[in-house]
Protein backbone atom coordinates (compact mmCIF):
# COMPACT_ATOMS: atom_id res chain seq x y z
CA UNK A 1 0.00 0.00 0.00
CA UNK A 2 1.73 3.19 -1.40
CA UNK A 3 0.19 6.37 0.09
CA UNK A 4 1.95 8.78 -2.16
CA UNK A 5 0.67 6.65 -5.28
CA UNK A 6 -2.28 9.39 -5.87
CA UNK A 7 0.05 12.16 -5.00
CA UNK A 8 1.45 14.13 -7.96
CA UNK A 9 5.60 13.37 -7.69
CA UNK A 10 6.00 17.47 -7.76
CA UNK A 11 3.96 17.81 -4.78
CA UNK A 12 6.07 15.02 -3.26
CA UNK A 13 8.85 16.33 -4.30
CA UNK A 14 7.87 19.92 -2.85
CA UNK A 15 7.03 18.30 0.35
CA UNK A 16 10.85 16.89 0.31
CA UNK A 17 12.15 19.93 -0.08
CA UNK A 18 10.43 21.87 2.37
CA UNK A 19 10.53 19.27 5.06
CA UNK A 20 14.84 19.36 4.28
CA UNK A 21 14.75 22.97 4.67
CA UNK A 22 12.68 22.91 7.64
CA UNK A 23 14.79 20.46 9.08
CA UNK A 24 18.12 21.87 8.52
CA UNK A 25 17.24 25.02 9.84
CA UNK A 26 15.59 24.00 13.15
CA UNK A 27 18.84 21.67 14.01
CA UNK A 28 21.53 24.10 12.50
CA UNK A 29 23.10 21.40 10.13
CA UNK A 30 23.40 21.74 6.31
CA UNK A 31 23.73 19.45 3.23
CA UNK A 32 21.61 21.46 1.94
CA UNK A 33 22.26 21.71 -1.43
CA UNK A 34 22.71 18.01 -1.51
CA UNK A 35 18.91 17.05 -0.43
CA UNK A 36 17.41 19.46 -2.85
CA UNK A 37 19.44 18.45 -6.16
CA UNK A 38 18.07 14.85 -5.22
CA UNK A 39 14.46 15.68 -3.99
CA UNK A 40 12.64 14.80 -7.22
CA UNK A 41 14.90 11.40 -8.22
CA UNK A 42 13.55 10.67 -4.35
CA UNK A 43 10.17 11.89 -5.22
CA UNK A 44 9.72 9.40 -7.77
CA UNK A 45 11.57 6.28 -6.46
CA UNK A 46 9.52 6.42 -3.42
CA UNK A 47 6.27 7.47 -5.31
CA UNK A 48 6.41 5.61 -8.05
CA UNK A 49 8.87 3.02 -8.64
CA UNK A 50 10.46 1.09 -5.08
CA UNK A 51 8.40 -2.16 -4.45
CA UNK A 52 8.92 -1.69 -0.36
CA UNK A 53 6.02 -1.81 2.26
CA UNK A 54 6.06 0.83 5.04
CA UNK A 55 3.72 -1.42 7.30
CA UNK A 56 6.27 -4.22 6.94
CA UNK A 57 9.85 -2.56 6.13
CA UNK A 58 11.76 -5.89 6.12
CA UNK A 59 9.46 -7.61 3.82
CA UNK A 60 11.65 -10.50 1.91
CA UNK A 61 12.35 -9.64 -1.44
CA UNK A 62 11.85 -6.21 -1.67
CA UNK A 63 13.38 -3.56 -3.66
CA UNK A 64 15.91 -1.84 -2.03
CA UNK A 65 17.40 2.08 -2.16
CA UNK A 66 20.59 2.59 -0.61
CA UNK A 67 21.81 6.32 -0.74
CA UNK A 68 25.28 6.08 -0.91
CA UNK A 69 25.62 9.47 -0.44
CA UNK A 70 24.52 9.59 3.05
CA UNK A 71 24.80 13.28 3.70
CA UNK A 72 21.50 13.66 1.33
CA UNK A 73 19.34 11.91 4.72
CA UNK A 74 16.91 14.38 5.23
CA UNK A 75 16.00 13.69 1.79
CA UNK A 76 15.60 10.53 2.48
CA UNK A 77 14.20 10.37 5.84
CA UNK A 78 11.31 12.87 4.28
CA UNK A 79 10.39 11.13 2.15
CA UNK A 80 9.62 8.04 4.00
CA UNK A 81 8.12 9.93 6.41
CA UNK A 82 6.03 10.74 3.57
CA UNK A 83 5.38 7.02 2.22
CA UNK A 84 4.47 6.13 6.10
CA UNK A 85 7.31 4.69 7.46
CA UNK A 86 7.57 6.61 9.86
CA UNK A 87 5.47 10.03 12.07
CA UNK A 88 5.91 13.38 10.11
CA UNK A 89 6.52 14.18 13.30
CA UNK A 90 9.54 12.36 14.20
CA UNK A 91 11.10 14.49 11.43
CA UNK A 92 10.84 17.88 13.68
CA UNK A 93 13.99 16.01 16.13
CA UNK A 94 16.31 15.32 13.20
CA UNK A 95 19.93 15.93 14.55
CA UNK A 96 19.01 17.06 17.77
CA UNK A 97 19.70 15.56 21.22
CA UNK A 98 17.87 12.32 21.59
CA UNK A 99 16.70 11.91 17.78
CA UNK A 100 16.50 8.67 15.90
CA UNK A 101 17.28 11.05 13.06
CA UNK A 102 21.14 11.19 12.63
CA UNK A 103 23.17 13.67 10.21
CA UNK A 104 24.34 10.80 8.07
CA UNK A 105 21.78 7.89 6.75
CA UNK A 106 21.17 4.93 9.98
CA UNK A 107 19.77 1.95 9.71
CA UNK A 108 17.89 2.23 12.73
CA UNK A 109 15.33 4.29 10.82
CA UNK A 110 12.52 2.60 9.26
CA UNK A 111 13.03 2.04 6.17
CA UNK A 112 16.88 2.69 5.87
CA UNK A 113 18.42 -0.35 4.51
CA UNK A 114 22.30 0.73 5.65
CA UNK A 115 23.57 3.70 7.66
CA UNK A 116 26.43 5.48 5.01
CA UNK A 117 28.46 8.57 5.53
CA UNK A 118 31.29 7.67 4.41
CA UNK A 119 31.20 8.01 1.02
CA UNK A 120 32.02 4.95 -1.47
CA UNK A 121 30.23 2.31 0.76
CA UNK A 122 26.86 1.90 -0.31
CA UNK A 123 27.40 0.35 -3.64
CA UNK A 124 29.70 -2.52 -2.63
CA UNK A 125 27.28 -3.13 -0.13
CA UNK A 126 24.32 -3.31 -2.74
CA UNK A 127 26.32 -5.13 -4.77
CA UNK A 128 25.75 -7.82 -2.29
CA UNK A 129 22.34 -7.60 -2.12
CA UNK A 130 22.14 -7.61 -5.68
CA UNK A 131 24.12 -10.49 -6.44
CA UNK A 132 22.09 -12.58 -3.90
CA UNK A 133 18.89 -11.95 -5.29
CA UNK A 134 20.39 -12.70 -8.03
CA UNK A 135 22.02 -16.55 -7.29
CA UNK A 136 18.44 -16.70 -5.28
CA UNK A 137 16.39 -15.97 -8.19
CA UNK A 138 14.54 -13.28 -6.24
CA UNK A 139 13.07 -10.32 -9.03
CA UNK A 140 13.83 -7.34 -6.51
CA UNK A 141 15.85 -4.60 -7.71
CA UNK A 142 18.35 -2.24 -6.03
CA UNK A 143 18.71 1.01 -6.69
CA UNK A 144 21.97 2.79 -5.14
CA UNK A 145 22.10 6.92 -5.37
CA UNK A 146 25.52 8.21 -5.26
CA UNK A 147 26.90 11.70 -5.19
CA UNK A 148 29.42 12.68 -8.22
CA UNK A 149 32.15 13.42 -5.44
CA UNK A 150 31.45 9.97 -4.62
CA UNK A 151 32.81 8.63 -7.76
CA UNK A 152 36.40 10.23 -6.62
CA UNK A 153 36.83 7.11 -4.53
CA UNK A 154 38.63 3.68 -5.45
CA UNK A 155 36.02 1.74 -4.33
CA UNK A 156 33.22 2.98 -6.65
CA UNK A 157 35.22 2.02 -9.27
CA UNK A 158 36.33 -1.61 -7.96
CA UNK A 159 32.42 -2.20 -7.37
CA UNK A 160 31.60 -0.80 -11.05
CA UNK A 161 34.19 -3.93 -12.42
CA UNK A 162 32.80 -6.27 -10.15
CA UNK A 163 28.90 -5.45 -11.37
CA UNK A 164 29.27 -6.08 -14.82
CA UNK A 165 31.45 -8.81 -14.30
CA UNK A 166 28.80 -10.54 -12.95
CA UNK A 167 25.81 -9.26 -14.63
CA UNK A 168 23.92 -7.70 -11.86
CA UNK A 169 21.50 -6.52 -14.13
CA UNK A 170 19.09 -5.92 -11.02
CA UNK A 171 21.51 -3.32 -10.06
CA UNK A 172 20.97 0.36 -10.65
CA UNK A 173 22.99 3.38 -9.64
CA UNK A 174 21.37 6.47 -10.12
CA UNK A 175 24.25 9.70 -9.97
CA UNK A 176 23.12 12.65 -8.33
CA UNK A 177 25.14 14.59 -10.89
CA UNK A 178 24.89 18.41 -9.38
CA UNK A 179 28.32 19.37 -10.43
CA UNK A 180 29.95 20.45 -7.40
CA UNK A 181 31.11 18.72 -4.58
CA UNK A 182 32.88 19.36 -1.53
CA UNK A 183 35.65 21.96 -2.04
CA UNK A 184 34.70 23.05 -5.41
CA UNK A 185 33.02 22.47 -8.59
CA UNK A 186 33.42 18.99 -9.68
CA UNK A 187 35.32 20.18 -13.53
CA UNK A 188 38.10 22.30 -11.02
CA UNK A 189 38.66 19.52 -8.27
CA UNK A 190 38.62 16.58 -10.23
CA UNK A 191 36.78 15.82 -13.34
CA UNK A 192 34.94 13.67 -14.27
CA UNK A 193 33.78 14.17 -17.91
CA UNK A 194 33.14 12.21 -19.78
CA UNK A 195 31.27 10.40 -16.93
CA UNK A 196 28.80 8.33 -18.84
CA UNK A 197 31.76 7.50 -21.07
CA UNK A 198 32.97 5.72 -18.21
CA UNK A 199 30.51 4.05 -17.53
CA UNK A 200 30.23 2.43 -20.58
CA UNK A 201 33.82 1.29 -20.94
CA UNK A 202 33.38 -0.56 -17.42
CA UNK A 203 29.98 -2.30 -19.32
CA UNK A 204 27.05 -0.74 -17.34
CA UNK A 205 24.02 0.74 -19.73
CA UNK A 206 23.76 4.11 -19.37
CA UNK A 207 21.30 6.59 -19.53
CA UNK A 208 21.36 10.87 -18.97
CA UNK A 209 18.42 12.41 -18.11
CA UNK A 210 17.66 15.68 -16.74
CA UNK A 211 17.15 14.79 -13.05
CA UNK A 212 14.78 17.75 -12.54
CA UNK A 213 12.19 16.40 -15.15
CA UNK A 214 9.81 14.18 -12.89
CA UNK A 215 8.51 12.39 -16.54
CA UNK A 216 12.07 11.70 -17.53
CA UNK A 217 12.82 10.08 -14.29
CA UNK A 218 9.78 8.13 -13.49
CA UNK A 219 9.87 6.89 -17.83
CA UNK A 220 14.25 6.46 -17.02
CA UNK A 221 13.52 4.30 -13.65
CA UNK A 222 10.61 2.54 -15.20
CA UNK A 223 12.85 1.47 -18.32
CA UNK A 224 15.46 -0.79 -15.92
CA UNK A 225 17.40 -2.57 -16.98
CA UNK A 226 18.65 -0.91 -20.22
CA UNK A 227 20.23 -4.23 -21.21
CA UNK A 228 20.15 -7.88 -20.17
CA UNK A 229 22.93 -9.09 -18.56
CA UNK A 230 24.43 -5.44 -17.44
CA UNK A 231 24.00 -3.25 -14.61
CA UNK A 232 22.49 0.17 -15.35
CA UNK A 233 23.58 3.33 -14.34
CA UNK A 234 21.60 6.83 -14.92
CA UNK A 235 23.05 9.96 -14.79
CA UNK A 236 20.69 12.71 -13.48
CA UNK A 237 22.39 15.69 -14.30
CA UNK A 238 20.89 18.07 -11.70
CA UNK A 239 21.53 21.30 -9.72
CA UNK A 240 22.53 21.85 -6.27
CA UNK A 241 20.23 23.47 -4.06
CA UNK A 242 17.14 23.31 -7.09
CA UNK A 243 14.17 24.84 -5.56
CA UNK A 244 15.47 27.63 -3.57
CA UNK A 245 17.06 30.29 -6.06
CA UNK A 246 19.33 31.72 -3.88
CA UNK A 247 20.99 27.74 -2.72
CA UNK A 248 21.19 26.67 -6.48
CA UNK A 249 24.72 26.04 -8.26
CA UNK A 250 26.32 26.99 -4.93
CA UNK A 251 29.49 25.67 -3.18
CA UNK A 252 28.06 27.72 0.02
CA UNK A 253 24.94 25.63 0.84
CA UNK A 254 26.88 22.02 1.15
CA UNK A 255 27.51 23.76 4.36
CA UNK A 256 25.71 26.65 5.57
CA UNK A 257 22.30 26.13 7.25
CA UNK A 258 19.50 28.06 6.22
CA UNK A 259 18.69 31.47 9.24
CA UNK A 260 16.74 33.50 10.06
CA UNK A 261 15.80 35.50 7.00
CA UNK A 262 17.06 32.67 4.54
CA UNK A 263 15.08 29.90 5.88
CA UNK A 264 11.62 32.79 5.83
CA UNK A 265 12.98 33.16 1.83
CA UNK A 266 13.11 29.75 0.97
CA UNK A 267 10.25 28.57 2.24
CA UNK A 268 8.26 31.49 0.29
CA UNK A 269 9.54 30.35 -2.71
CA UNK A 270 8.85 26.79 -2.19
CA UNK A 271 5.12 28.14 -1.04
CA UNK A 272 5.08 29.73 -4.28
CA UNK A 273 5.38 26.32 -6.14
CA UNK A 274 2.36 25.11 -6.22
CA UNK B 1 46.25 -24.26 9.53
CA UNK B 2 44.81 -22.79 6.23
CA UNK B 3 44.18 -26.26 5.28
CA UNK B 4 42.26 -26.52 8.48
CA UNK B 5 40.08 -24.17 7.66
CA UNK B 6 39.38 -25.05 4.25
CA UNK B 7 38.29 -28.38 4.80
CA UNK B 8 36.08 -27.52 7.86
CA UNK B 9 34.41 -24.60 5.79
CA UNK B 10 34.08 -27.39 3.32
CA UNK B 11 32.08 -29.58 6.26
CA UNK B 12 30.15 -26.30 7.36
CA UNK B 13 29.24 -25.84 3.53
CA UNK B 14 27.80 -28.52 3.01
CA UNK B 15 25.67 -28.88 6.52
CA UNK B 16 24.60 -25.01 5.59
CA UNK B 17 23.75 -23.60 2.36
CA UNK B 18 24.08 -19.99 3.74
CA UNK B 19 27.66 -20.40 4.03
CA UNK B 20 29.57 -18.52 1.65
CA UNK B 21 33.06 -17.89 0.61
CA UNK B 22 34.68 -15.00 -1.00
CA UNK B 23 37.98 -14.79 -1.60
CA UNK B 24 40.11 -11.34 -3.05
CA UNK B 25 41.97 -13.71 -6.13
CA UNK B 26 44.07 -15.78 -3.73
CA UNK B 27 44.22 -19.11 -2.63
CA UNK B 28 45.29 -21.16 -5.56
CA UNK B 29 45.53 -24.74 -4.80
CA UNK B 30 44.30 -24.21 -1.33
CA UNK B 31 40.46 -23.00 -1.86
CA UNK B 32 39.44 -25.09 -5.10
CA UNK B 33 37.97 -28.08 -3.09
CA UNK B 34 35.69 -25.82 -1.97
CA UNK B 35 35.04 -23.72 -5.30
CA UNK B 36 34.73 -27.33 -7.26
CA UNK B 37 32.25 -28.45 -4.50
CA UNK B 38 29.76 -25.30 -3.70
CA UNK B 39 30.09 -23.21 -6.65
CA UNK B 40 27.23 -21.22 -6.21
CA UNK B 41 28.65 -20.10 -2.42
CA UNK B 42 32.05 -19.14 -4.13
CA UNK B 43 32.80 -15.75 -4.89
CA UNK B 44 35.99 -14.50 -6.40
CA UNK B 45 36.13 -10.54 -6.09
CA UNK B 46 38.95 -9.98 -7.54
CA UNK B 47 42.04 -7.42 -6.14
CA UNK B 48 39.26 -5.30 -4.46
CA UNK B 49 39.09 -5.63 -1.18
CA UNK B 50 37.16 -2.45 -0.54
CA UNK B 51 34.52 -4.03 -2.98
CA UNK B 52 34.73 -7.17 -1.24
CA UNK B 53 34.29 -6.29 2.31
CA UNK B 54 31.50 -4.20 1.20
CA UNK B 55 29.67 -6.90 -0.93
CA UNK B 56 30.31 -9.49 2.09
CA UNK B 57 28.09 -6.70 4.70
CA UNK B 58 24.99 -6.76 2.10
CA UNK B 59 25.35 -10.60 1.33
CA UNK B 60 25.06 -11.30 5.35
CA UNK B 61 22.11 -8.68 5.60
CA UNK B 62 20.80 -10.66 2.76
CA UNK B 63 20.88 -13.82 5.06
CA UNK B 64 24.20 -15.12 4.15
CA UNK B 65 26.82 -16.45 6.49
CA UNK B 66 29.68 -14.99 4.89
CA UNK B 67 33.84 -15.96 4.97
CA UNK B 68 36.32 -12.84 3.20
CA UNK B 69 39.58 -14.70 2.93
CA UNK B 70 42.69 -13.05 1.82
CA UNK B 71 46.40 -12.71 3.61
CA UNK B 72 48.55 -10.79 5.34
CA UNK B 73 46.98 -7.27 6.09
CA UNK B 74 44.84 -7.20 2.98
CA UNK B 75 41.55 -8.30 4.37
CA UNK B 76 41.76 -5.94 7.32
CA UNK B 77 44.22 -2.98 6.39
CA UNK B 78 42.93 -2.35 3.11
CA UNK B 79 39.24 -2.44 3.82
CA UNK B 80 39.17 -1.60 7.29
CA UNK B 81 36.65 1.22 6.95
CA UNK B 82 34.55 -1.27 5.21
CA UNK B 83 34.77 -3.79 8.49
CA UNK B 84 34.23 -1.01 10.95
CA UNK B 85 31.01 1.14 9.25
CA UNK B 86 29.32 -1.81 7.02
CA UNK B 87 30.32 -4.87 8.74
CA UNK B 88 30.91 -4.24 12.55
CA UNK B 89 28.18 -1.44 12.62
CA UNK B 90 25.20 -3.61 11.15
CA UNK B 91 26.28 -6.58 13.16
CA UNK B 92 26.46 -8.16 9.62
CA UNK B 93 27.51 -12.00 10.18
CA UNK B 94 30.86 -11.59 8.15
CA UNK B 95 34.06 -13.77 9.41
CA UNK B 96 37.31 -12.03 8.10
CA UNK B 97 39.80 -14.65 7.97
CA UNK B 98 43.44 -13.76 7.11
CA UNK B 99 45.91 -16.11 6.02
CA UNK B 100 49.81 -15.43 6.71
CA UNK B 101 49.16 -13.97 10.66
CA UNK B 102 52.29 -12.64 12.08
CA UNK B 103 55.56 -13.07 10.06
CA UNK B 104 54.22 -16.64 8.50
CA UNK B 105 55.02 -14.96 5.08
CA UNK B 106 58.77 -14.85 5.92
CA UNK B 107 61.14 -13.79 2.99
CA UNK B 108 58.30 -12.26 1.12
CA UNK B 109 58.80 -8.82 3.60
CA UNK B 110 57.16 -6.24 5.47
CA UNK B 111 54.18 -5.69 3.04
CA UNK B 112 53.19 -9.04 3.92
CA UNK B 113 53.92 -9.45 7.56
CA UNK B 114 50.97 -8.80 9.54
CA UNK B 115 52.01 -7.82 12.69
CA UNK B 116 49.68 -4.67 13.90
CA UNK B 117 46.51 -5.85 12.77
CA UNK B 118 45.50 -8.08 15.92
CA UNK B 119 45.55 -4.59 17.65
CA UNK B 120 43.60 -2.79 15.27
CA UNK B 121 40.80 -5.15 14.70
CA UNK B 122 40.45 -5.77 18.74
CA UNK B 123 39.59 -1.75 18.78
CA UNK B 124 36.35 -2.27 16.64
CA UNK B 125 33.11 -2.54 18.64
CA UNK B 126 31.21 -5.83 18.18
CA UNK B 127 34.33 -7.96 16.53
CA UNK B 128 35.46 -11.28 17.77
CA UNK B 129 39.29 -11.83 17.23
CA UNK B 130 41.02 -15.33 17.16
CA UNK B 131 44.26 -15.97 16.67
CA UNK B 132 44.37 -20.25 16.68
CA UNK B 133 47.59 -21.42 17.73
CA UNK B 134 47.58 -24.92 15.55
CA UNK B 135 45.58 -26.90 13.24
CA UNK B 136 43.18 -28.28 15.42
CA UNK B 137 42.63 -24.89 17.31
CA UNK B 138 41.86 -23.49 13.68
CA UNK B 139 39.44 -26.12 12.70
CA UNK B 140 37.36 -25.32 16.10
CA UNK B 141 37.55 -21.75 15.53
CA UNK B 142 36.44 -21.72 12.36
CA UNK B 143 33.37 -24.09 13.28
CA UNK B 144 33.01 -21.57 16.01
CA UNK B 145 32.97 -18.37 13.93
CA UNK B 146 30.45 -20.43 11.72
CA UNK B 147 27.67 -21.13 14.36
CA UNK B 148 28.57 -17.31 16.22
CA UNK B 149 26.09 -15.03 14.88
CA UNK B 150 27.96 -11.76 14.14
CA UNK B 151 31.63 -10.05 13.09
CA UNK B 152 34.69 -12.41 13.44
CA UNK B 153 38.03 -11.95 12.89
CA UNK B 154 40.18 -15.18 12.45
CA UNK B 155 43.74 -15.34 11.80
CA UNK B 156 45.63 -18.38 10.72
CA UNK B 157 48.74 -19.37 9.53
CA UNK B 158 49.74 -21.20 6.56
CA UNK B 159 50.62 -24.53 6.17
CA UNK B 160 52.43 -26.85 8.08
CA UNK B 161 52.40 -26.19 11.41
CA UNK B 162 52.55 -28.61 13.84
CA UNK B 163 49.76 -29.54 16.26
CA UNK B 164 50.57 -27.69 19.16
CA UNK B 165 47.66 -29.66 21.20
CA UNK B 166 48.55 -33.14 21.48
CA UNK B 167 45.05 -34.06 22.24
CA UNK B 168 41.82 -33.21 21.56
CA UNK B 169 41.09 -29.97 23.59
CA UNK B 170 37.48 -27.88 24.57
CA UNK B 171 37.53 -25.38 22.35
CA UNK B 172 35.39 -22.14 23.03
CA UNK B 173 35.39 -19.04 22.10
CA UNK B 174 36.45 -17.00 24.67
CA UNK B 175 37.81 -19.68 27.28
CA UNK B 176 41.70 -19.66 27.28
CA UNK B 177 42.93 -23.38 27.32
CA UNK B 178 45.10 -24.08 29.74
CA UNK B 179 47.62 -26.49 28.29
CA UNK B 180 49.79 -26.63 31.44
CA UNK B 181 49.58 -25.56 35.21
CA UNK B 182 52.15 -24.04 37.43
CA UNK B 183 52.37 -21.62 40.05
CA UNK B 184 56.00 -19.84 38.98
CA UNK B 185 54.77 -17.85 36.27
CA UNK B 186 52.33 -18.08 33.52
CA UNK B 187 52.62 -17.64 29.56
CA UNK B 188 49.71 -16.43 27.49
CA UNK B 189 50.03 -17.20 24.33
CA UNK B 190 48.33 -17.38 20.39
CA UNK B 191 48.79 -17.72 17.18
CA UNK B 192 51.93 -18.52 16.04
CA UNK B 193 53.81 -18.53 19.40
CA UNK B 194 51.58 -20.87 20.77
CA UNK B 195 53.83 -23.34 19.62
CA UNK B 196 56.75 -21.56 21.29
CA UNK B 197 55.15 -21.20 24.41
CA UNK B 198 55.25 -24.56 24.82
CA UNK B 199 58.57 -25.39 24.21
CA UNK B 200 59.30 -22.60 26.58
CA UNK B 201 57.46 -24.25 29.34
CA UNK B 202 59.08 -27.61 28.91
CA UNK B 203 62.60 -25.89 29.13
CA UNK B 204 61.39 -24.51 32.90
CA UNK B 205 60.26 -27.48 33.48
CA UNK B 206 63.33 -29.48 32.92
CA UNK B 207 65.14 -26.56 35.56
CA UNK B 208 62.55 -27.08 38.16
CA UNK B 209 60.64 -24.34 37.19
CA UNK B 210 56.79 -24.65 36.47
CA UNK B 211 55.15 -22.52 34.21
CA UNK B 212 50.94 -22.53 33.68
CA UNK B 213 50.43 -22.21 29.65
CA UNK B 214 47.20 -20.64 28.37
CA UNK B 215 46.13 -20.24 24.73
CA UNK B 216 44.35 -17.20 24.94
CA UNK B 217 43.35 -17.85 21.13
CA UNK B 218 40.66 -15.42 21.35
CA UNK B 219 42.05 -11.77 21.78
CA UNK B 220 38.11 -10.61 22.06
CA UNK B 221 36.34 -11.25 24.12
CA UNK B 222 39.73 -12.05 26.10
CA UNK B 223 39.14 -14.16 28.98
CA UNK B 224 39.46 -11.61 31.65
CA UNK B 225 39.30 -14.80 34.57
CA UNK B 226 41.74 -17.04 33.47
CA UNK B 227 44.35 -13.36 33.38
CA UNK B 228 43.14 -12.79 37.03
CA UNK B 229 43.40 -16.12 37.72
CA UNK B 230 47.30 -16.38 36.83
CA UNK B 231 47.92 -13.27 38.36
CA UNK B 232 46.71 -14.83 41.64
CA UNK B 233 47.97 -17.73 41.55
CA UNK B 234 51.15 -17.21 39.50
CA UNK B 235 54.38 -15.00 40.24
CA UNK B 236 54.27 -13.77 37.16
CA UNK B 237 52.43 -13.06 33.88
CA UNK B 238 54.53 -13.57 30.45
CA UNK B 239 52.35 -12.78 27.25
CA UNK B 240 53.69 -14.01 23.83
CA UNK B 241 52.50 -12.88 20.16
CA UNK B 242 54.00 -12.73 17.10
CA UNK B 243 52.65 -9.25 16.68
CA UNK B 244 53.80 -5.53 17.81
CA UNK B 245 53.65 -5.09 21.73
CA UNK B 246 51.82 -2.01 21.11
CA UNK B 247 48.02 -3.21 21.21
CA UNK B 248 47.83 -6.87 20.66
CA UNK B 249 47.48 -9.62 23.52
CA UNK B 250 49.99 -8.09 25.98
CA UNK B 251 48.31 -5.27 25.69
CA UNK B 252 45.12 -6.38 26.50
CA UNK B 253 46.10 -8.69 29.37
CA UNK B 254 48.02 -5.05 30.72
CA UNK B 255 44.90 -3.42 30.47
CA UNK B 256 43.27 -6.09 33.09
CA UNK B 257 46.17 -6.58 35.12
CA UNK B 258 46.49 -2.56 35.13
CA UNK B 259 42.84 -2.08 36.63
CA UNK B 260 42.80 -6.18 38.74
CA UNK B 261 42.66 -5.06 42.95
CA UNK B 262 44.44 -7.64 44.02
CA UNK B 263 47.58 -8.53 41.56
CA UNK B 264 50.71 -8.85 42.75
CA UNK B 265 52.68 -10.72 39.74
CA UNK B 266 55.57 -9.37 37.76
CA UNK B 267 54.24 -8.79 33.63
CA UNK B 268 56.44 -8.44 30.93
CA UNK B 269 54.95 -8.52 27.03
CA UNK B 270 56.95 -10.33 24.34
CA UNK B 271 56.44 -9.76 20.66
CA UNK B 272 57.56 -7.12 18.34
CA UNK B 273 59.16 -4.23 19.06
CA UNK B 274 57.13 -1.39 17.11
CA UNK B 275 59.20 -0.97 13.74
CA UNK B 276 60.10 -1.99 10.29
CA UNK B 277 61.79 -5.42 10.62
CA UNK B 278 65.11 -4.93 8.23
CA UNK B 279 66.39 -8.83 8.70
CA UNK B 280 65.27 -10.42 5.32
CA UNK B 281 64.49 -14.59 5.57
CA UNK B 282 62.27 -16.97 6.76
CA UNK B 283 59.87 -17.34 9.93
CA UNK B 284 62.25 -18.81 11.79
CA UNK B 285 64.86 -17.04 10.68
CA UNK B 286 62.74 -13.59 11.42
CA UNK B 287 62.14 -15.20 14.94
CA UNK B 288 66.05 -15.60 15.76
CA UNK B 289 66.56 -12.21 14.64
CA UNK B 290 63.56 -10.91 16.29
CA UNK B 291 63.88 -12.33 19.71
CA UNK B 292 61.04 -14.70 19.29
CA UNK B 293 63.25 -18.22 19.48
CA UNK B 294 62.64 -20.46 22.86
CA UNK B 295 66.00 -19.82 23.55
CA UNK B 296 65.84 -15.85 23.43
CA UNK B 297 62.59 -15.91 25.28
CA UNK B 298 64.55 -17.74 28.28
CA UNK B 299 66.97 -14.97 28.22
CA UNK B 300 64.74 -12.45 28.10
CA UNK B 301 62.13 -13.32 30.93
CA UNK B 302 65.01 -14.80 33.02
CA UNK B 303 65.07 -10.79 35.10
CA UNK B 304 61.68 -11.30 35.69
CA UNK B 305 62.48 -15.48 37.42
CA UNK B 306 64.98 -14.29 39.12
CA UNK B 307 62.81 -11.76 40.78
CA UNK B 308 59.67 -13.09 40.99
CA UNK B 309 61.99 -16.95 42.45
CA UNK B 310 60.86 -17.50 45.62
CA UNK B 311 63.91 -17.68 48.35
CA UNK B 312 63.78 -20.89 49.94
CA UNK B 313 63.20 -22.82 46.89
CA UNK B 314 67.12 -23.68 46.45
CA UNK B 315 66.54 -24.44 42.36
CA UNK B 316 68.51 -23.63 39.77
CA UNK B 317 67.81 -19.97 38.03
CA UNK B 318 67.48 -20.68 34.16
CA UNK B 319 70.79 -20.11 32.58
CA UNK B 320 70.70 -19.10 29.20
CA UNK B 321 73.54 -20.33 27.99
CA UNK B 322 72.43 -23.57 28.58
CA UNK B 323 69.34 -23.22 26.08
Amino acid sequence: MNPLSDVPTAEIALRIRKHCVTMTHRAGTSHIGSCLSAADILAVLYGRILNVDADQPSMPHRDRFILSKGHACAALYAVLAERGFFPLSVLDTYCRNGSQLAGHATHNVPGVELSTGSLGHGLPVGIGMALTGKRDGKSQRFFCLLSDGECDEGSIWESALFARHHRLDNLIVIIDYNKIQSFGRVEDVMDLNPLADKWRAFGWAVREIDGHDLKEIQDALLQVPYEPQRPSCLIAHTVKGKGVSFMEDKLLWHYRSPRGDEFQQAMKELEQCK
Amino acid sequence: MRTAFIQTLIELAREDDRITFITGDLGFTVVEPFMEQFPRQFINAGVAEQNMMGMAAGMALSGKVVFTYSIANFPTLRCLEQIRNDVCYHGANVKVVAVGGGLAYGAMGFTHHATEELGIMRMLPGLVVVAPGDPQEARMATRAAAKYDGPCYLRIGKAGETEVHKKPVDFQLGKAIQMRDGEDLTLIANGGLLKTAAEVAEHLSAEGIHARVLSMHTLKPLDQDAVLAAARETRAIVTLEEHSVIGGLGSAVAEVLAEADDVKAAFRRVGLASGFLSAIGNQEYLHEQHGLTPAAILKQIAPILAATARPTSGRVLVSASRT
